[in-house]
């Protein structure tokens, strides 16, 4: 079958490559009916998460229909439409059965990995390196997906492709960041990055009652997504003065909760950008981290920042001081998807939640390389490429 | 067959990326990975979460019985509902190793540590996740990659369990 695969630093190829088979008694196997590109891919692209190999299969946000089924799977059948959530979890870990569902004790079968990373290993991911598993991804026909029954679900008869495909990562990973930064009836919500995730968050902070939720970006066509299909406000960060403008719009408190949703490749004007991309190119950091210290320094004291976007390892000049003496409280994590798709999908249906114009532009597998090139330049107003490997 | 677009390519930039990545890891005040030390008593731990009387009653996981006399087990419950801790050592208990060693699968206790974590998946979810043969295109010979395959073949028995 062809593949998208990750051919070297800021090299994407398009090869054959063996069809999965079922390997697990819990495995199912999905044929892809749409799979979408993800900032966070954009890391595995520029080598800043080096445990890649050439002819690895990208991708994780993904839906499709059920192909094969593992004997000891019992919600799933040949035929199914369904949304997989990115991560691999077992369900069955203390972790899993506390919803903190992406530090899976089980889902990641090379943990001496990102034990020496980062003390202990996390669950698995798609499509994201041989830290996170060394899953194939899914820019591809078919998928294998361990732990059947508990990482894929049932898209309602009146959601569409379009729609549910973003049920498997941007919309949960949006969700995960304002359910566990805590935000509360009343908030005001500022969130660092208006792109699909950022968006979801927003999209979240908003449901879950926040009384005002501000986007920050830099792209106009994001932010116009963000008023028009979030119903969120937006500040362009390359316009105004970003802690300014929020002490102002929360009557000089400061948002209650800052979520960021931009990760380790962070943009801002200024000498603060050059300093971070001559330490993050030396190695003297891993990560720059500019979002992260703007939400720190413009949250509200005892407010809460969360860190949505990916991070790999080290950064520097990290505000701890205004962490400590603001008593802020400071959270992360990857998606815990499978707690929140089910009332992702049951928003979708209800048009509480809608999604399909982050897919702004759906090609076939053969245009992989495009694909990332427009998403990576932003290209053509691209706010996600999507492929369709039937196509 | 493989057609690739380069958007800027850098792929010889990968095999040194990778390397500093590794040192980054490292805590530079200890010169070491972090927490990468081991416990005087030689005990590896997991906590399963099943009941310490299911786990007792319970046959061995092959894993660990096919250890036989050569390890001590432990069993005992975790605190506050977190389950049960599986404890294994070995018996002629090796002299400490090099946390370089550890990380990198090449310690005396490399394959009891992958026994404990496979045991702790057959008691919790009833099999061991498998990832390979998984697919993948041609797979070209870079310094970065060597690496990467290297440390992932290691990585089962690898780390600081």
């Amino acid at each position: 079958m062809r593949a998208v695969t990750w051919r070297g630093v800021n090299e994407i190829g398009v090869e054959d490559v063996p069809e999965p088979m079922i390997l697990n008694d819990q495995d199912i196997i999905v044929e892809v009916g749409l799979s979408a590109t993800c900032g966070s891919d954009l890391h595995l692209l520029g080598g800043y998460i080096p445990t890649m190999r050439a002819g690895d299969v990208l991708g994780h946000e993904f839906m499709g229909t059920v192909a094969e089924v593992g004997r000891s799977v019992t919600k799933h059948h040949v035929g199914d439409r369904v949304v997989v959530v990115s991560f691999t979890s077992c369900g069955q870990c203390w972790y899993c059965r506390q919803g903190l569902w992406s530090l899976c004790d089980n889902g990641n079968p090379n943990p001496g990995i990102t034990e020496a990373l980062w003390g202990q290993a996390i669950g698995g991911c798609y499509g994201y390196s041989h830290a996170m598993g060394g899953w194939a991804g899914s820019h591809a026909r078919y998928i294998r997906v361990p732990y059947g029954d508990q990482g894929a679900f049932p898209i309602p008869e009146n959601v569409s492709d379009e729609r549910a495909l973003f049920a498997s990562d941007a919309a949960p990973t949006g969700w995960t960041g304002a359910h566990q930064a805590g935000v509360q009836h009343g908030d005001v919500v500022a969130v660092w990055g208006g792109g699909g995730v950022g968006q979801m968050a927003a999209r979240a902070a908003m449901l879950m009652g926040a009384d005002r939720v501000v986007v920050i970006d830099r792209y106009e066509n994001r932010l116009e997504q963000v008023r028009t299909h979030i119903g969120a406000e937006t500040l362009d960060y390359e316009a105004v003065d970003v802690p300014a403008e929020l002490r102002e719009m929360s009557g000089g408190r400061g948002p209650d909760v800052c979520i960021e949703a931009v990760g380790m490749e962070a943009h801002t004007p200024g000498a603060q950008h050059v300093y971070d991309q001559v330490k993050q190119q030396m190695r003297l950091q891993t990560d720059r981290p500019a979002a992260v210290r703007e939400a720190i320094y413009a949250c509200r004291k005892g407010g809460t920042v969360f860190t949505l976007g990916v991070f790999a390892g080290l950064v520097d000049k990290f505000p701890l001081g205004a962490v400590m003496n603001k008593a802020l409280t400071l959270r992360g994590a990857q998606q815990h998807g499978h707690r929140y798709i089910p009332e992702i999908l049951e928003l979708m249906s209800r048009d509480e939640v809608k999604t399909e114009h982050l897919a702004t532009h759906v090609m076939s597998l053969e245009e992989g390389p495009k694909g990332y090139a427009m998403f990576k330049n932003k290209e053509d107003g691209c706010v996600r490429a999507v492929f369709r490997p039937a196509s | 067959m493989t057609s690739s677009t380069t958007v800027a390519s850098r792929a010889a930039r990968a095999g040194g990326t990778l390397a500093r990545h590794v040192r980054t890891a490292f805590d530079p005040s200890a010169g070491r990975p972090a927490g990468s030390g081991q416990p005087a008593s030689g005990w590896l731990v997991v906590t399963v979460l099943r009941e310490e009387s299911d786990i007792e009653n319970s046959p061995l996981p092959a894993p660990l019985a096919e250890f036989g006399d050569r390890v001590e087990l432990r069993v005992r419950s975790g605190s506050d509902g977190k389950g049960t801790e599986l404890a294994a050592r070995l018996r002629d208990q090796p002299t400490s190793s090099s946390a370089l060693r550890r990380l990198s699968g090449k310690d005396p206790q490399a394959d009891l540590r992958s026994a404990l974590r496979r045991a702790k998946q057959i008691l919790e979810v009833g099999e061991v996740l498998v990832v390979d043969p998984t697919p993948h295109g041609e797979r070209t010979l870079t310094p970065g990659g060597a690496f990467v395959e290297a440390w992932t073949k290691a990585a089962p028995e690898a780390g600081v369990l």
